[in-house]
């Protein structure tokens, strides 16, 4: 038996090639999303292990230190060098280092251009001579000198030779400090720890008393302090020999203590990104099942006699069944082997398109067996689940059946699948209604698990609702192509169920597509509407890198002629009782004359410190005015009252908002993120315009915005992640397509002698290829009509369940959805090219005389 | 009796036709060079036991086989000149074909199939002559019916009136009466005869059974690729009789 499955196999490479290859697009996207982000970790492991010296002392931030990273804001308290000179002196300490360090000190390039990628922080440091935990300098001078004293400066060697600047220029930089913008000497080129690699962060080395000058202030203090163990001692003792000296508000970690808290906030910030591609990983295999299960049940349908033969000569019904499976297996291990190595394809496209954008991996892929086991794991399972029901529909062909030639593997009953399929889609509604509409708890998982459901259940169904629609989609053929049309229109129809079950793989993706896209439509729908309605403030500035920029532009901004008002808004982490809080920072009495900022109860004027929150998470927190809550800042832990709740407010997410001075106490850095600029009543905006532009003019990354151009930004924003999404559910799409290719030319191979039949009595070979083209774009549109009436479901009842949350207005992008459609009949009639050709091809003779 | 013109003419016919199938050692001759005439108005009969070339003949004279050498007329129309659309549309416009088997189109009713090849070629159906045909094969209640709610000699039926509706120059039938059980079968030998008779319809088949070729005015006798033989109003007995000659032959050889 298991020689004949393999023959059987052999046999019909092509078409198992073709099934086979849904499961390596799908097992190439797991593997490939692993590959890539261990491959990144790796690098992050290299470039922030062992640098850290034996221990390091810094100001004790609340919560953890990612989320003030992530701000870029950090803290303003500093440590005096005092501090330094009281720990270097500790008997366990051989040396102490005083650190300067500034990580939104951006290097312009020789034509002005911000030199780093997005997101990634531009690093200024002072420069000393301790070693790292293993005994190496993490800095070391490569070329020229160092810098020595005020207006030089020495670069890492990577900016350097992106930068265009040859050492003796004079190098600009912006930063957020109180003089934007600066010019310094490049004197020297030093290199990073060994490789050199910043990840695509730039790296300014300034003499310590110039750094101190830039950067705190020009007090004689520093940032963080890296110890140097004397020898003999360990960092831990050293660690708690320390910590018995230091003041309440600073802290001393070992140097490993250090490395294991970045390695996981940057895992943390991966783990995002895999799980991003793993969804679609995990929908493009999704996908695959349907293209799987469907080849598998044409194959052991055209098998039917050869299956029905093995049973007369005596295979057990088990035997039959395993037989089939087996042929999954087979198709699931060559699958998943070649998915991996696809993946390690992908994963270096990644690799290089991310270096391209300056984001630079050092070294090899990293391959570890955990992505080997997932990669084949995943593809098996996948194959062989999608085999099983035919493989069992294939033990329930009778042996009577070798002997006549009209009866063909049974079909199981139509009422189940539609009992089943009703189940589940109601089950998969319910599911994401409460997880929409209810509050429980993994709101998420129950949509996710929800939409599975649905996606299976009107799968289930499709072949009852594929007749009706059918009938519509392709009801006009045989009014617009005669004969060729009705052939087609029945060709669709004579087998429901395997019309549907191709074009359910592309109605997921098109549901998909579809749910998304309302989603982006809403998302700019109430962008533009919030700005029409509540914004007032004529002019927005912005920095396009997303780093805050100093109060000096706000107050240039208010000097502009034809300016009334500036309102700046400034933001930061912070803990609220215990958990890491966005917090906005503004004067709303200012705010509310820039845009809508409705007062529901208490008081909108802070000055006296406190805290104002929406009216939806004032509910669900229970808070109201006159409750206190504990907020942790840098450099503050205080009780604070809620003086006020706020209602629906354009641009906010009804989040707390404290005053600046508040953030200021807390150490935060007064650095601005968003500015309102409200013009004078009857003042020219164009030359207002200009007159900001000349103010911003010094920072290249702050843009001046009206509304015109903020909502066309913001716009450009949200379609730029469409973008990505639709390109990553192209790849679904991609699989659908192969499967309706697939499954035509299953068909025609099927009706070959049919074929032949019709090309004797005098179908042309051109009309023989229109039958096939017609009948593909009817099963592409079918997908892609239920994928869109899905989609539609989807994507409304998503915008309902999250319309408190800011996305209220609704927007069902129509002209969209219907150039979607219009690309699943162009899908069908690419899907058709090569089964039409092949079906052309056919000799006229021999197609009549098969068997 | 006969109501032949007085001076027929050729509705096809074959100049030294050879076909060989597979090259050097394993060639096979499936025709070494046929010369016949297939008069219109006429119903013949080609007979020969299995491998003689009758199949072979067939095929090359219906445009569905192209020939190693020699000439195949339809009509005036040479065939070996014509490339695939030119024969499909001479298929379409010309002949008539009746199968053994798996003649219709399952998703199509027996009145679409039965315009099939005036619809592909987008002609109108003459309603008169479509009713005529539609009498003569006694199908006016199954007209709106799949194939498979027909019974075999019903489709057999359907198939003949495809091939007599669209008025082709020649029809050609290969073994249409193999699958039938007799009773069926004598009455698609009927009404092909009728439709000679009646309507002055040409028709080729090809057959191996002594009964069927009774029912035509001609018999031609293949044997290793060569005519060997015809006959006139035959008789089902003395095509019975000139087949028991091949058999002895095919013996001694």
């Amino acid at each position: 038996m298991i020689r004949a499955t393999l023959k059987s196999l052999a046999a019909r490479k092509l078409r198992l090639a073709m099934s086979a290859f849904a499961i390596v697009l799908g097992v190439a996207f797991v593997a490939g999303s692993y590959v890539f982000t261990d491959t990144i970790d790796r690098t992050f492991d290299d470039i922030f292990g062992g640098l850290s010296s034996d221990v390091v002392v810094r100001p004790d931030l609340p919560g953890e230190t990612d989320i003030f990273a992530g701000f870029a804001t950090g803290t303003t308290t500093t440590i005096s060098s005092d501090l330094v000179d009281d720990v270097a002196d500790l008997p366990g300490v051989e040396r102490a280092d005083g650190e300067i360090e500034n990580q939104s000190f951006f290097v312009l390039d020789t034509d002005g251009d911000v030199m780093t990628s997005q997101g990634a922080p531009g690093i200024a440091v002072n420069w000393h001579d301790g070693p790292a935990a293993d005994g190496d300098p993490v800095l070391r001078l490569v070329d020229g000198d160092l810098p020595a004293g005020p207006g030089e400066v020495a670069l890492d060697d990577r900016t350097f030779e992106r930068s265009g600047y040859r050492i003796g220029d004079e190098v600009e930089f912006v930063s957020t400090g109180d003089e934007p913008r600066l010019t310094a000497e490049l004197v020297g080129v030093v290199r990073f720890g060994e490789g050199g690699s910043l990840a695509g962060a730039s790296l300014s080395v300034f003499e310590t008393r110039y750094a101190q000058e830039l950067f705190v202030g020009g007090d004689d203090a520093y940032n963080r302090i890296s110890v140097t163990a004397a020898d003999g001692a360990s960092a831990e003792e050293v660690r708690d020999e320390i910590s018995a000296i230091l003041p309440d508000d600073f802290e001393a970690l070992t140097g490993a203590e250090v490395d294991e808290e970045t390695a996981s906030a940057i895992e943390e910030g991966l783990g995002f990104f895999n799980t991003f591609l793993l969804v679609f990983a995990a929908i493009a295999l999704f996908v695959g099942v349907f293209l799987i299960l469907n080849t598998f049940s044409i194959l052991v349908a055209q098998r039917s006699q050869e299956m029905a033969l093995f049973r007369a000569l005596g295979a057990g019904r088990r035997q039959v069944t395993r037989s089939v499976l087996l042929e999954a297996l087979v198709v699931g291990v060559v699958g998943s082997t070649l998915g991996l190595l696809l993946g390690l394809g992908v994963a270096q496209l990644l690799k290089t398109v991310f270096g391209a954008f300056g984001l630079e991996l050092a070294g090899g892929l990293v391959l570890l067996p955990r992505t080997v086991v997932v990669a084949y794991v995943v593809g098996i399972v996948v194959t062989m689940i999608a085999a099983y029901v035919p493989a069992r529909r294939a033990s329930r062909v009778p042996p009577i059946a070798a002997m006549r030639d009209d009866v063909v593997a049974t079909e199981s009953s139509r009422r189940w699948h539609l009992w089943i399929g009703g189940a589940l889609t109601l089950l998969g509604a319910a599911a994401m209604a409460t997880g929409l509409f209810a509050d429980v708890d993994d709101a998420a998982l129950m949509v996710g698990a929800g939409i599975f459901a649905v996606f299976i259940g009107v799968a289930l169904l499709a072949p009852v609702l594929a007749t009706p629609v059918l009938r519509v989609v392709a009801g006009w053929y045989p009014k617009a192509f005669g004969t060729v049309g009705r052939l087609a229109r029945e060709n669709a129809l004579r087998n429901p169920r395997r019309t549907a079950a191709t074009a359910s793989a592309l109605m997921i993706g098109m549901a998909l597509v579809t749910a998304i896209s309302i989603i982006g439509a809403s998302a700019n729908a109430t962008v533009d509407r919030a700005l029409d309605d509540g914004v007032r403030a004529q002019f927005v500035v912005s920095n396009a890198v997303g780093q805050p920029f100093s109060p000096s532009i706000a107050e240039a901004a208010s000097q502009v002629d034809g300016v009334d008002e500036v309102v700046p808004v400034r933001v930061s982490g912070g803990v609220v009782d215990g958990d890491q809080t966005f917090l906005q920072a503004f004067d709303p009495v200012a705010y509310g004359r820039a845009a809508d900022l409705p007062m529901v109860e208490g008081s909108d004027d802070l000055s006296g410190g406190g805290f104002l929150i929406g009216e939806q998470q004032a509910e669900s927190e229970g808070l109201s005015v006159g409750d206190t809550v504990r907020l942790q800042l840098p450099g503050s832990d205080e009780e604070i009252e809620l003086i006020g709740i706020y209602g629906q407010s354009p641009l906010l997410s009804g989040g707390v908002i404290v005053s600046t001075q508040t953030l200021e106490d807390g150490a935060v850095p007064a650095l601005d993120s968003l500015l309102y600029v409200i013009a004078d009543d009857g003042a020219d905006l164009a030359t207002v315009h200009e007159g900001l532009d000349e103010v911003t003019a010094e920072i290249p990354t702050v843009t001046v915005q009206d509304q015109e151009e903020y909502k066309e930004s913001s716009r450009d924003q949200v379609n730029q992640l469409l973008y990505l999404v639709y390109a990553l559910l192209g790849l679904a799409v991609l699989i659908a397509v192969l499967g309706i290719v697939n499954t035509l030319a299953l068909s025609v191979m099927e009706r070959t002698r049919e074929v032949g039949l019709l090309r004797a009595v005098g179908l042309s070979r051109r009309q023989l290829r229109r039958t096939i083209r017609l009948e593909s774009i009817a099963i592409a549109v079918l997908g892609a009509v239920l994928g869109v009436a899905l989609g539609l479901i989807f994507g409304v009842s998503l915008q309902r369940a999250i319309a408190d949350d800011g996305l209220d207005q609704l927007s069902v992008p129509g002209g969209q959805l219907i150039v979607f459609v219009v690309l699943a009949a162009v899908i069908g009639v690419l899907a058709a090219v090569w089964p039409a050709r092949r079906a052309a091809k056919l000799d006229v003779l021999r197609a009549i005389t098969t068997e | 009796m006969t109501t032949q013109p007085s001076s027929p003419s050729t509705a096809a016919r074959a100049v030294d036709l050879t076909k060989i199938y597979g090259k050097d050692d394993t060639q096979v001759v499936a025709l070494g060079g046929v010369t016949v005439e297939f008069t219109a108005g006429a119903y013949t009969a080609i007979m020969g036991p299995s491998g003689s070339g009758k199949s072979t003949l067939m095929h090359c004279m219906a445009a569905l086989d192209s020939s190693t050498s020699g000439q195949v007329f339809v009509g005036d129309t040479e065939l070996s000149k014509l490339g695939d659309k030119e024969l499909t549309r001479l298929r379409r416009d010309k002949i008539g074909f009746i199968f053994q088997a798996f003649n219709l189109i399952p998703t199509l009713t027996a009145k679409e199939n039965i315009t099939l090849p005036l619809d592909i070629a987008g002609r109108d159906v003459d309603k008169e002559w479509f009713d005529t045909v539609i009498a003569t094969v006694g199908l006016a209640d199954r007209l709106s019916h799949k194939p498979n709610q027909l019974s075999g000699g019903q489709q057999q039926r359907v198939a003949c009136a495809r091939a007599l509706v669209s008025q082709p120059e020649i029809i050609f039938a290969d073994e249409p009466t193999g699958n039938l059980d007799s009773r069926s079968g004598t009455e698609v030998l009927s009404f092909l005869r009728r439709s000679v008779r009646e309507f002055g319809q040409t028709i080729v088949m090809v057959t191996h059974d002594p009964n069927a070729a009774a029912y035509s005015d001609r018999v031609l006798f293949l044997a290793d690729g060569l005519i060997v033989d015809e006959m006139t109003d035959p008789t089902a007995e003395k095509v019975l009789e000139r087949m028991k000659g091949f058999d002895a032959v095919g013996q001694q050889a």
